[in-house]
């Protein structure tokens, strides 16, 4: 996706249990979403510091999305509680120090949601877009 | 001027020594001027004599000095604890950083300390500095002796003091105060009510100014790590000079989300400050968050409380509105 010529870097941090199924499905479904969506694989949406979404805006990313289970449906019980807790938090503060709220989200997407994992991305992707290039968290010490 | 007086302190302590239920005392000395103090040891009576200092400066917090000095050797050590140092005091016991059996814990009470970077705001060469009742007399080297205002002299932890009760000890000198209801979010409201813009400003002008000394990590009694993140050669920030002027916001978010539900708010972090940037302004606004999301807590009230980082409920509000929520501003 561009606009204006500006195609966003989007950092997705999947779930090894249901998002990054969910991210397969919509690949066999033959669905589209922006090849600007990178996705990392995680085992848990739990596994996700809070460290390594500052550590992707700091070496460039635009947009942060983390993907778990629902609630409830947690491989290992309850990591997307911590999760929700954590980002909750975090997000807050993002908020408090005048960054972007649209730039960082969670999403719970299943194995089974293939369509929901391309819409999700789809509208993230052009959010960010819309907000144009990350300044405010940029560190130009990381970038490359 | 501080309730309890320095011979109390001392004899306490002389009278500990000698009866032999401690070995050493952390106690504050003089630095190199009255209003530097600076945490010490002592180990006889002659030497708590000769150094031992109280006065409205000794802001220090000494729980976490307990981890490394119980650790050396055999013996109690006697610690000296303002009602916030008890709170910290209590979680460092929570997380099993000390042993509790190796401490001798004496509550003080404080009726707050004084910055001396706001007393150098209107006075030019400080040489003494004394408290009247409400007054504060500060002897000046160019135009003799100053009278101020005590309320106005404050640092921002006092002036919103969250409590005068000691939360652990055992023994307490003076009477036993109560828990205030301090106001002391009232900052973070006020930052929130800001546009977005308005408060990256801010942030951008408070933080540009970080040096990234570090001072505020390792002063900090929830930053107890053994190894820390930050001192990491491959993080790529370490030997490069400064790119942009809100560069250190990165270390201070992590800085600050390291001890979310850990943090007593004990603002040790802006009274180290050599940029006097209000670091406890983003601690407080993980506290707030904590007891508008999840219920009121607070780190260190009691020994073993789970704090609400390391806990969940089925009905958690999702990451989403926790971002609306706190949002007030138009």
């Amino acid at each position: 996706m561009q606009v204006n010529g500006y195609k966003p870097l989007i950092v997705a941090f999947c779930c090894n249990w249901c998002s990054y199924a969910g991210a397969d499905l919509a690949g066999n479904n033959r669905l589209n979403y922006p090849a600007d969506v990178k996705i990392i694989r995680v085992p848990c949406s739990c596994r996700v510091n809070p460290m390594f979404i500052l550590r992707a805006f700091q070496r460039g990313a635009d947009g942060v999305i983390i993907c778990g289970c629902h609630p409830g449906d947690c491989h290992y019980t309850s990591g997307n509680y911590y999760t929700r807790r954590r980002m909750a938090l975090l997000f807050s503060m993002l908020d408090y120090l005048g960054i972007e709220k649209e730039r960082t989200r969670v999403e719970w997407v299943s194995a089974a949601e293939g369509a929901k994992f391309a819409a999700t991305m789809n509208d993230f992707v052009e959010t960010v877009a819309a907000l144009g290039e990350n300044k405010r968290l940029e560190d130009l010490r990381c970038k490359k | 001027m501080q309730e309890i007086k320095r011979e109390i302190l001392t004899a306490k302590a002389a009278e500990l020594l000698e009866n032999g239920t401690v070995t050493r005392v952390l106690g504050w000395k003089r630095g190199e001027f009255d209003y530097d103090v600076t945490p010490a040891v002592f180990e006889s009576a002659a030497e708590l004599e000769e150094g031992f200092v109280w006065n409205d400066f000794c802001g220090a917090n000494f729980s976490k000095y307990l981890i490394k000095e119980t650790a050396k050797g055999e013996g109690k050590v006697l610690v000296f604890l303002k009602p916030c140092d008890t709170y910290s005091f209590n979680q460092l016991l929570t997380e099993h950083r000390f042993d509790r059996e190796k401490v001798y814990a004496v509550g003080v009470p404080c009726a707050g300390m004084l910055d001396i970077s706001r007393i150098k705001e209107s006075a030019e060469g400080v040489l003494a500095v004394r408290t009247e009742g409400d007054q504060v007399l500060v002897d000046t080297l160019y135009d003799g002796t100053l009278t101020l205002d005590r309320a106005e002299l404050l640092p921002d932890r006092c002036k919103h003091c969250k409590s005068k009760k000691h939360v652990a000890y055992d023994e307490l000198l003076g009477e036993e105060g109560e828990v205030l209801d301090s106001h002391r979010f009232d900052e973070v409201e006020a930052l929130e009510k800001m546009t977005p813009d308005e408060r990256f400003a801010f942030w951008q002008n408070e933080l540009s100014r970080c040096i990234r000394c570090n001072a505020c990590r390792d002063v900090c009694p929830a930053c107890t790590c053994e190894k820390c993140v930050f001192d990491n050669p491959e993080s790529g920030v370490e030997n490069k000079a400064a790119a942009t002027s809100f560069e250190e916001k990165m270390f201070h978010i992590i800085r600050a989300f390291h001890v979310v539900g850990r943090c007593t708010d004990c603002g040790e972090c802006s009274r180290v400050c050599p940029q006097h940037i209000p670091l406890h302004l983003l601690n407080r606004k993980f506290i707030k968050d904590i007891d508008n999301f999840y219920g009121e807590y607070q780190a260190g009230a009691e020994v073993g409380s789970r704090a609400p980082i390391v806990n969940y409920t089925e009905g958690d509000l999702e990451p989403g509105e926790a971002v609306k929520r706190g949002e007030t501003h138009a």
